[in-house]
């Protein structure tokens, strides 16, 4: 086993703006060689937190540590340890994927001939060698965020993060991107990710930090965080929809989560089964009809339901329409 | 199990130094010639603009002042070319509020380089853009009847001073656009700073002509020494103590600004 090294550990980080407190006292604590998930819906402070522990941001309270460096105090050896790739790509627009690189390369140190020889290399790893030559105009949303993480991994940094990786992906290129996650932290790299979906942090992260407004409501490893909330959740789905409002009620009265609704289906943490036969005896007694129920093991979508007290807002129209802009 | 990297056993600095801040800094010029490459549309303030002021002036003010347009000549076009330059060294800035606005930005705040290279690296590439403005300037002079007296060591010179000095100047420039929020109010302010400095000179009318309290600030006007230092070189070929008030004067405007363009950059978030 290895010792224990911490590549990140962030203790009461806060962040204003204005009157409002983006982060909140978050504290993060990520060993190194693992993947860890920041989980929260948009405007949580997902990217401030990564921002401040990226030293692109200042820190309004708190400290943190990379590989037991301080960001405020030596943000040029921090800088040597990580790499960023933004929710929207950080890449000269202008110039070619090759040119870009090359750029960021010689930035870093690499001579000439180095610099393109290892852009070339990752240029080939990233599937990008055909559109190397071409203005990143041209470029489609995902091979523009292909670019951005081989250009984040010039240095081979021990640490690297990723904000919101595959948000406006198709799910094709997601995956992908999955597998080249898995595949840095095979090779030793630590990764830090932000998401929105729960399917991604279930399937990558090793442990996962659930924040919401500014704050961490809770962490641990998906299996952790999933009996947290409950053994199993509840699905109903009504006869009719206009019967959805006291359904709903009868549903938080007796089991006490408010259910998520889409259409005519309720979905809520289970954590106590016996109260489900109140619990229909309760619609029953309203007259209000099912068409269908069932009891199933919970997922993390119903974990952050029960965290948060809302359920996952995803924007992924307004997501691609920035990126068609862009 | 694994013996990943766990610790980084790179050797790890958090100063950069000299020689390589100077590298880095051209590695961003070179980054600012390739975008140059890319978009060379950008280049159209900087070959129309010398054809059309030199031009315009020449013949507007030609007659009035001189008597006739070629005596005008000697006096005027090394007055032009500094005030087209200097135009020139306000869209530095523009450019450089439009580019830092980019996501691209945020990957160089990320980098383990110094935080003067992606600016001093902007103002480099720039160099390139007086360069075209300056030939330019000289060519439409000399289709007009220019011929300098100063040879073509003296235009030279010129050249290279007024060059230097722009090259100082768009650090103020560059300063309006670290803290301005839009590219448009970066043209608005720079402008503002730009036509008493190039208006309030000896670049267009001798001084002479002007009502005293003018004078006063004309004869102070770090622009008039540059102007007259670049009449010299061109008509003569040697130039007195005003090339030193022009040098100095352009070392104090970076050693002011550089600094303050620098901090106002690391401040932005």
């Amino acid at each position: 086993m290895t010792t224990s090294t911490l590549a990140v550990e962030a203790t009461g980080l806060v962040k204003t703006f204005g009157d409002q407190r983006a982060v909140d006292g978050i504290d993060l604590q990520v060993t190194a060689g693992t993947v860890y998930g920041v989980l929260g819906p948009n405007g949580a402070g997902k990217t401030t937190v990564i921002r401040m522990l990226a030293t692109l941001l200042k820190l309004d309270g708190g400290s943190a540590r990379i590989f037991g460096h301080d960001v405020v105090k030596e943000p040029q050896i921090v800088r040597q340890l990580i790499g960023v790739t933004g929710q929207y790509a950080s890449v000269d627009e202008t110039l070619s994927a090759t040119e870009n690189l090359v750029v960021f390369a010689r930035l870093l140190g690499y001579s000439g001939s180095a610099a393109r020889k290892k852009s070339g290399e990752l240029l080939e790893e990233f599937g990008l060698t055909e559109a190397a030559r071409k203005p990143l105009k041209n470029f489609s949303g995902g091979m523009r965020r292909r670019l951005d993480l081989a250009a984040s991994l010039l240095a081979s940094p021990p640490l690297i993060f990723l904000d919101e990786p595959t948000t406006g992906l198709d799910p094709r290129t997601r995956l992908q991107m999955w597998d080249t996650v898995r595949r840095l932290v095979a090779e030793g790299s630590t990764v830090v990710l932000t998401t929105q979906y729960l399917d991604e942090a279930d399937q990558l992260a090793d442990r996962i930090a659930v924040i919401d407004l500014g704050k961490v409501v809770a962490e641990g490893t998906a299996d952790e965080l999933k009996a947290s909330v409950g053994s199993s959740s509840l699905h109903v789905t009504l006869k009719d929809v206009a019967d959805l409002d006291r359904a709903a009620a009868a549903l938080s009265r007796v089991l006490g989560w408010t259910p998520v609704v889409s259409g005519a289906r309720l979905t809520a943490p289970l954590a106590d089964a016996d109260r489900v036969a109140d619990f229909l005896i309760d619609l029953r007694g309203a007259d209000i009809h099912l068409t269908e129920f069932s009891v199933s093991k919970p997922s993390l979508d119903e974990v952050f339901l029960a965290l948060t007290g809302h359920g996952v807002e995803t924007d992924e129209i307004t997501e691609e329409q920035k990126e068609v802009a862009a | 199990m694994t013996t990943a990297v766990l610790a980084p056993t790179r050797e790890l600095k958090n100063h950069v130094s000299l020689v390589e801040t100077i590298r880095q800094s051209l590695v961003m010029a070179y980054r600012g010639l390739l975008k140059i490459k890319r978009t060379p549309e950008q280049l159209f303030d900087v070959t129309l603009q010398p054809i059309i002021f030199t031009v315009m002036f020449t013949f507007i003010f030609g007659g009035a002042i001189s008597g006739d347009v070629s005596s005008y000549l000697p006096y005027f076009i090394p007055g032009i070319l500094v005030q087209t330059v200097i135009t020139t060294s306000v869209v530095t800035g523009v450019q450089l509020r439009e580019d830092m606005g980019k996501g691209v930005f945020d990957r160089f705040r990320s980098l383990p380089i110094a935080r003067i290279a992606p600016l001093a690296g902007a103002l480099l590439a720039d160099v390139i853009r007086y360069a075209i403005a300056t030939t330019i300037t000289f060519i439409v002079g000399m289709l007009i009847g220019y011929r300098p007296a100063g040879g073509f060591v003296g235009v030279l010179l010129t050249a290279l001073l007024v060059i230097a000095v722009a090259w100082s100047l768009s650090w103020i420039f560059a300063f309006f656009g670290t803290i301005a929020r839009t590219a448009a109010s970066v043209q608005g302010i720079s402008f503002l700073v730009l036509f008493p400095l190039t208006f309030l000179s000896n670049i267009f009318v001798p001084v002479d002509s002007m009502p005293a309290w003018l004078q006063a600030f004309v004869n102070v006007n770090p622009v008039s020494y540059l102007v007259t230092a670049a009449r010299d070189l061109s008509n003569t070929g040697s130039a007195g103590i005003e090339v030193v008030w022009a040098l100095l004067g352009a070392l104090t405007v970076v050693l002011i600004f550089a600094p303050l363009t620098v901090r106002a950059y690391m401040r932005r978030t």
